[in-house]
């Protein structure tokens, strides 16, 4: 069944304004540091990172939404920058893996990480490092105090494909980490 | 050194070999700096994208490329009618042998005729990658149209028998003893056929090359497994000196086999850089990954045991078909590792392979025996139930004391630890009850044995190494680092060889301007470089120590060398080790900056030894499994790998490895496989959503046993090396597990729940 | 991807008016289907419209009891809502089995809806598809079709809808709200998804331009106790082979309530009408739940491929409404 109401609005709409297709500027916010990036719209926030502010560490895996190489997180969101679209992050603090050290100490998952062995080729690794704290702010290693549920880690991660297969490494290092956190 | 490190980082010099040091590129790989191929951009940079063919077979009857080259940034657009034709075709030849290695002996953009479906048909050069992309698709090319073969069921009618496979290296047809003959003595006879899904490695990192030219020199940075075979192979297809080449591999996101050989693509990027005057980056496409690299085939094997009432057995066939393309005779080497795994006289292994239009397919991890001992292994399974006996008494009673092939002596074998290792580890005491069950869940327990051959090198693998004045040292050879840990575990090997705190010693890999190593590949890369590393660490110790004996101002002045040995990272006399100095101090004292050599370590260096034994690495594998009673959904719950890989470098390396190695076995055998469309000769899924591998959420509970062997014929430091032998046999040890559980012999891989509904 | 131009709109009638005054124009939320289908050359719009700021997300109870979820809330924050959680059970369990967490964290509820199939005919650009270019053929009747539907199906398309949120909502009776030049207007679900037929390049009754402004469930006391059970080769992101929604309520050991829907399967989220007039008022037993699995899914049309998914789906109807019919909770 099909219900019709009248329009809510009588006034005619304004658009909003439009850009593009061709390179406009886009300032971006990433990791506290401002950038303006003269790029076309359809440039992704992957591309923009990458080609734009030089942040090579967020990973063009598939350019599908497929693989989590190249997660970042936009506010506090865990999001795959290679379907966002960089300008629509124009007002959004934006930080990547390049952002989780502070002033060269290393966030605790980073230790954890390494200490355990979290990766071999480590391709994957800033994208999982991106998901993995995001993960621990979500609630998904216990609450303050608890011990992590490892298969609960296991699900949240798995929009994070690891070919080397690290995984159990993974999952012990978010654990540890989530207790430093 | 990062603050992260632990005390236990540096352990007394001369004793890192073996330990579980931390990653020396961590800091780098998870802070985001780490660079790989695709990472480095030189001043200039433009973007190259490929068209591929959607056809399979066929030709281009016209292309128009007047939308491409009108779009917005475009540089230049190339197909065959444009593309500078290359210089030569080298054959094809595995990438371990150290020279040229294309992947296959076609190279496209030459001519009209389209052999496979994705084979390039067109590159666009722009100014970004989005740009380059999006100017493909304004092409337009008329195909004209052949018909295409691309599965087995269309070509077995055409199968033959090739006189060699594998790039020449391995003959088409193996026999010992009489077939027939055993045949007929069995008593009990296994006959099973097993079909296997084509596979894609899908490294996380698509292939990519950066290429750009100064003053006629092709630098390229490229994701391969060695950087010396997309160096010899480039300096054929172009017509260039090899000298004027210079490849840089430094970090490699993965691999799995698809970097092992030389593709089209790093030549195509050196091209259109030479073409268009810029830096060219070339990144290939996720989609892309499946037709420009290679594939494991698709293939069919078939099993035959023949054994007494007591399980020995007495004839053993396995014959295995698979498509190849139309230019390469090329299969997995499956028959290889299977014919030597059991003490049986009578044997017969043949490869069949009948043509399709697909690319020449290639290595993949754990390349012919990730599927061979699947075949071998579930036949065994079968055969204990036949025969009334457990799995693993089976395997014991059919342990090869000597190489059934060539009756030599194992150079070490340490199966029958890892047995029983493996089966205390896993509870396989339990495997004699009835399968227990858990609600929905039927639980099954598998095992499988585990082997992987070992390659002597071909030509000499070399290495340099220097000491500083400082007491630092740098050792080098151009080896890739795509995860194996090679960059750390050479460090160790070198510190060791050299006296010196591993903290000390930095190695440096990954570019062709180094001593040139082959390709790490087929599990090699350890012992090929390790061995290197060590003959040139060893080679400057010696040096160093011939020096100071020499020097009338050091105190070993007048020693005999013999006497000298390497304390507290000091070169002291060995019963008074409270004389000596350290190499810092004797290069001080000469105002030398540092002291340098090079080692190398080759074929003939393999003492009579090597020769005298038959080398393969040994394993067990374990398996326990759920399988929901009704829905057919198979979970892991638990894998067990005991292993005997010779000397570990890096034990807390070699365990990822070897674990990572392991969830290969269980992607191989749960998931993995890569439709063929054969109405359209078209791979089907061709993305990360589709193809699938496993996820965190997958993997169960793994536990990696190490079974300590010593092995002093394989090389100088007895590695046997990590990479394969994880995934060698999970399969099997799974599939028995299902049918432990279940009762039903699974012979397809991927297994999934429709074959248990 | 084509070049294309961007506007971030501040008010839903601005959103409106700007894309359906333009052929080419489309909305941009979580993107996640639409870049990926932008860049693989499957949609071809020029014009994105952003409506990532509407003031459209949040969860609220209506006056009836039930829930009005807006369009623009992300999956991950409808899945973690104590409301939905409490009241709708399998709506959360099927958000959370639906996507990856990223993905849930950037898609939305509006934009689950409208997610495009998997079929990989349809998103490779190149082969003959209805869905894509109408009139071309369908290369999965006769291609690689193991994840294909088996119910709802045309000889002009046999694409399995993806989504698994629709699922759930198909079995709760869920609302549509949208918006367009001409006003508001809402639509059942099982109206709004729609089967390929004779056309399948039309998937929804939306106007060029018109908007999803929210999804409303109405009040369901069953849906307490109430599972989504979605069955895969992978223990973790992946699309279903089968799914099963379900709702169920026993007095005295016979069915008074019952919902029912099927994932993965069909051409839609397959509302189980069929198999829930044998189960109302019937004794909560195995053979019960099989024969009104069975009835169910006589009309199937199968393929080689995917002739498993028949029986898979049998089997999982049976296994939820005999997990359901366990649970304290389903009992009055």
């Amino acid at each position: 069944m099909t219900t019709h109401k009248p329009a809510a609005r009588g006034q005619a709409a304004t658009a909003p304004p439009e850009r593009g297709p061709g390179p406009v500027p886009v300032p971006l916010i990433v990791n506290d540091v401002p950038y303006t990036l003269d790029i076309e719209p359809r440039v992704s926030l992957l591309s923009a990172l990458r080609d734009g502010c030089g942040l090579t560490g967020a990973k063009r895996g598939c350019d599908q939404g497929t693989c989590g190489a190249c997660t970042v997180w936009v506010e506090e969101r865990r999001v795959l920058s290679c379907l966002t679209l960089a300008i629509a992050c124009e007002g959004r603090r934006v930080t990547t893996v390049e952002g989780l050290a502070q002033g060269g100490e290393l966030h605790p998952m980073q230790e954890e990480f390494i200490a355990h062995d979290a990766f071999q080729c480590g391709y994957c690794t800033p994208g999982q490092l991106m998901s993995a704290v995001a993960l621990v702010r979500e609630g998904h290693a216990g609450a303050p105090g608890e011990e992590a549920d490892p298969a609960e880690i296991s699900e949240w991660m798995s929009g994070n494909l690891c070919r080397c297969a690290a995984y159990p490494h993974l999952t012990a290092a978010i654990a540890a980490a989530a207790k430093r956190m | 050194m990062t603050a992260t490190a632990p005390p236990a980082q540096s352990p007394p010099a001369g004793e890192a070999l073996g330990r579980p040091l931390r990653r020396a590129d961590g800091r780098e790989k998870t802070t985001g700096t780490a660079r790989y191929s695709g990472d480095h951009a030189p001043a200039g940079l433009t973007h190259a994208a490929l068209l591929g063919a959607h056809i399979a077979a066929g030709r281009i009857r016209a292309l128009d490329t007047t939308g491409a080259l009108a779009a917005e940034g475009v540089r230049a657009v190339f197909t065959h009618e444009n593309l500078p034709r290359i210089a030569a075709q080298p054959p094809l030849l595995p990438s371990l042998a150290g020279g040229p290695a294309p992947g296959q002996t076609f190279f496209p953009l030459q001519d009209p005729e389209i052999h496979y479906a994705g084979q390039p048909v067109a590159m666009v050069v722009a100014d970004t990658w989005e740009r380059a992309l999006h100017a493909t698709r304004l092409i337009r090319v008329d195909y004209e149209e052949a018909p295409s073969a691309t599965v087995l069921d269309q070509i077995r009618h055409t199968a033959f028998e090739p006189e060699k496979i594998f790039g020449g290296l391995l003959p088409g047809r193996a026999t010992r003893g009489d077939l027939a003959a055993g045949l007929e003595r069995a008593e009990v006879t296994v006959d099973l056929t097993f079909t296997y899904a084509a596979n894609h490695q899908n490294p996380l990192e698509t292939c990519t090359t950066t290429a750009s030219w100064e003053g006629g020199r092709l630098f390229l940075y490229d994701s391969a497994q060695g950087p010396a075979a997309t160096q010899h192979t480039l300096a054929v297809l172009l017509g260039l000196p090899h000298a004027d080449i210079r490849v840089d591999s430094h970090l490699v996101g993965g691999s799995f086999g698809c970097k092992a050989m030389t593709w089209a693509h790093p030549a195509l990027a050196a091209l259109a850089a030479r073409e268009t005057g810029s830096p060219v980056r070339l990144a290939l496409t996720r989609e892309q990954m499946f037709t420009s690299c290679g594939h494991r085939e698709e293939q069919e094997q078939r099993v035959t045991l023949g054994a007494l009432r007591d399980g020995r057995l007495v004839a053993l066939r396995h014959h295995k078909l698979s498509p190849t393309s139309h230019f390469d005779d090329w299969a997995e080497p499956s028959l290889e590792a299977a014919s030597q795994l059991y003490a049986c006289e009578n044997y017969e292994g043949r490869y069949l392979l009948a043509r399709a239009h697909t690319m020449t397919p290639t290595f993949m991890r754990c390349p012919g025996e990730a599927t061979g001992l699947f075949a071998l292994e579930s036949a065994m399974d079968e055969l204990a139930q036949r025969t009334g006996l457990d799995p693993l008494e089976l395997r014991r009673r059919n342990h090869a004391e000597r190489d059934p092939v060539t009756g030599k002596p194992w150079s070490s074998k340490g199966l029958q630890e890892c047995y029983a290792r493996g089966a205390a580890l896993i509870g396989w005491e339990r495997r004699a009850a009835p399968p227990a069950r858990e609600g929905d869940w039927l639980i099954g327990l598998g095992m499988a044995t585990a082997a992987y051959p070992i390659v002597p090198p071909v030509n000499p693998q070399r290495a340099k190494a220097r000491v500083f004045a400082d007491g630092s040292a740098l050792v080098q050879a151009g080896v890739a680092e795509f995860g194996t840990g090679a960059t750390t575990a050479m460090a160790q090997v070198a510190a060791d060889a050299l006296g010196l705190p591993v903290d000390a010693c930095r190695f440096e890999g990954g570019s062709t301007d180094l001593p040139n190593v082959s390709a790490a590949v087929g599990s090699m890369g350890a012992s090929y470089t390790g061995a290197a590393v060590h003959a040139a660490a060893t080679a400057l110790r010696a040096q160093l120590i011939a020096q100071a004996i020499a020097d009338p101002e050091s105190p070993l002045h007048g020693a005999r060398a013999a006497d000298v040995t390497l304390a507290g990272g000091r070169m002291v006399l060995r019963d008074r080790p409270e004389t000596g100095e350290s190499y810092a101090q004797l290069l001080r004292r000469h105002m030398q900056p540092d002291a340098e050599a090079t080692g190398s370590w080759g074929p003939a260096d393999l003492t009579a030894s090597g020769s005298s034994h038959a080398m393969l690495t040994f394993g067990a594998q374990f398996a326990e499994v759920a399988v929901d009673a009704d829905l057919g959904v198979i979970r892991v719950r638990r894998l067990v790998g005991a292993f005997a890989p010779g000397r570990v470098l890096n034990a807390r390396m070699a365990a990822n490895q070897l674990m990572g190695g392991m969830l290969w076995g269980l992607g191989q055998a749960l998931l993995e496989r890569t439709f063929m469309d054969p109405a359209l000769g078209r791979w089907n899924n061709t993305s990360l959503g589709d193809y699938l591998v496993p996820v965190n959420a997958d993997v169960p509970e793994v536990t990696v046993e190490l079974v300590e062997v010593h092995d002093e014929a394989v090389n100088p430091l007895g590695v046997k090396g990590v990479g394969e032998i994880g995934q060698a046999g999970t399969a099997a040890a799974l599939a028995n597990a299902v049918h432990h559980a279940t009762g039903r012999r699974l012979t397809r891989l991927p297994m999934s729940l429709e074959d248990l509904l | 991807m084509r070049p294309v131009s961007y506007a971030r709109a501040t008010a839903p009638a601005e959103a409106v008016a700007a894309v359906a005054a333009d052929p080419g124009g489309a909305y941009l939320a979580g993107g996640t289907t639409a870049v990926d289908l932008l860049r693989q050359n499957v949609l071809r719009h020029d014009r994105l419209v952003d409506i990532g700021d509407l003031p459209l997300a949040g969860i609220e109870e209506t006056p009836a009891g039930g829930l009005r979820i807006g369009a623009l809330t992300r999956m991950s924050d409808a899945a973690a809502h104590p409301l939905v959680r409490e009241r709708f059970p399998l709506i959360a369990e099927a958000l959370e089995l639906g996507a990856s967490p990223q993905l849930r964290a950037m898609a939305t509820m509006g934009g689950n809806l409208l997610q495009r199939v998997r079929c990989a005919y349809y998103r490779d650009a190149v082969s003959p598809c209805n869905k894509r270019e109408p009139g071309t053929g369908c290369s999965a009747l006769g291609g690689i079709n193991r994840g294909h539907a088996i119910l709802g199906t045309s000889e002009h398309c046999i694409a399995t809808h993806p989504s698994d949120l629709a699922v759930a909502l198909t079995a709760l009776d869920a609302r549509v709200h949208t918006l367009r030049g001409a006003g508001e207007r809402s639509f059942h679900i099982d109206d709004f998804l729609l089967p390929p037929g004779d056309t399948p390049h039309i998937e929804n009754p939306l106007e060029h331009g018109e908007l999803i402004t929210a999804i409303e469930v109405p009040d369901t006391p069953t849906a307490r106790t109430s599972r989504y059970l979605k069955i895969r080769d992978r223990a973790s992101y992946e699309f279903a082979l089968t799914a099963v929604a379900a709702t169920l309520r026993l007095e005295n050991g016979r069915i008074s309530g019952v919902r029912l829907a099927l994932g993965g399967v069909a051409t839609t989220p397959w509302r189980a009408r069929h198999a829930e007039r044998l189960l109302l008022g019937a004794a909560a037993e195995p053979g019960v739940f099989d024969e009104a699995a069975r009835a169910e899914l006589a009309e199937a049309r199968t393929t080689p491929m995917n002739a498993f998914k028949a029986e898979l789906a049998r089997r999982a109807v049976v296994r939820v409404l005999r997990t359901l019919a366990a649970t304290p909770e389903g009992q009055a």
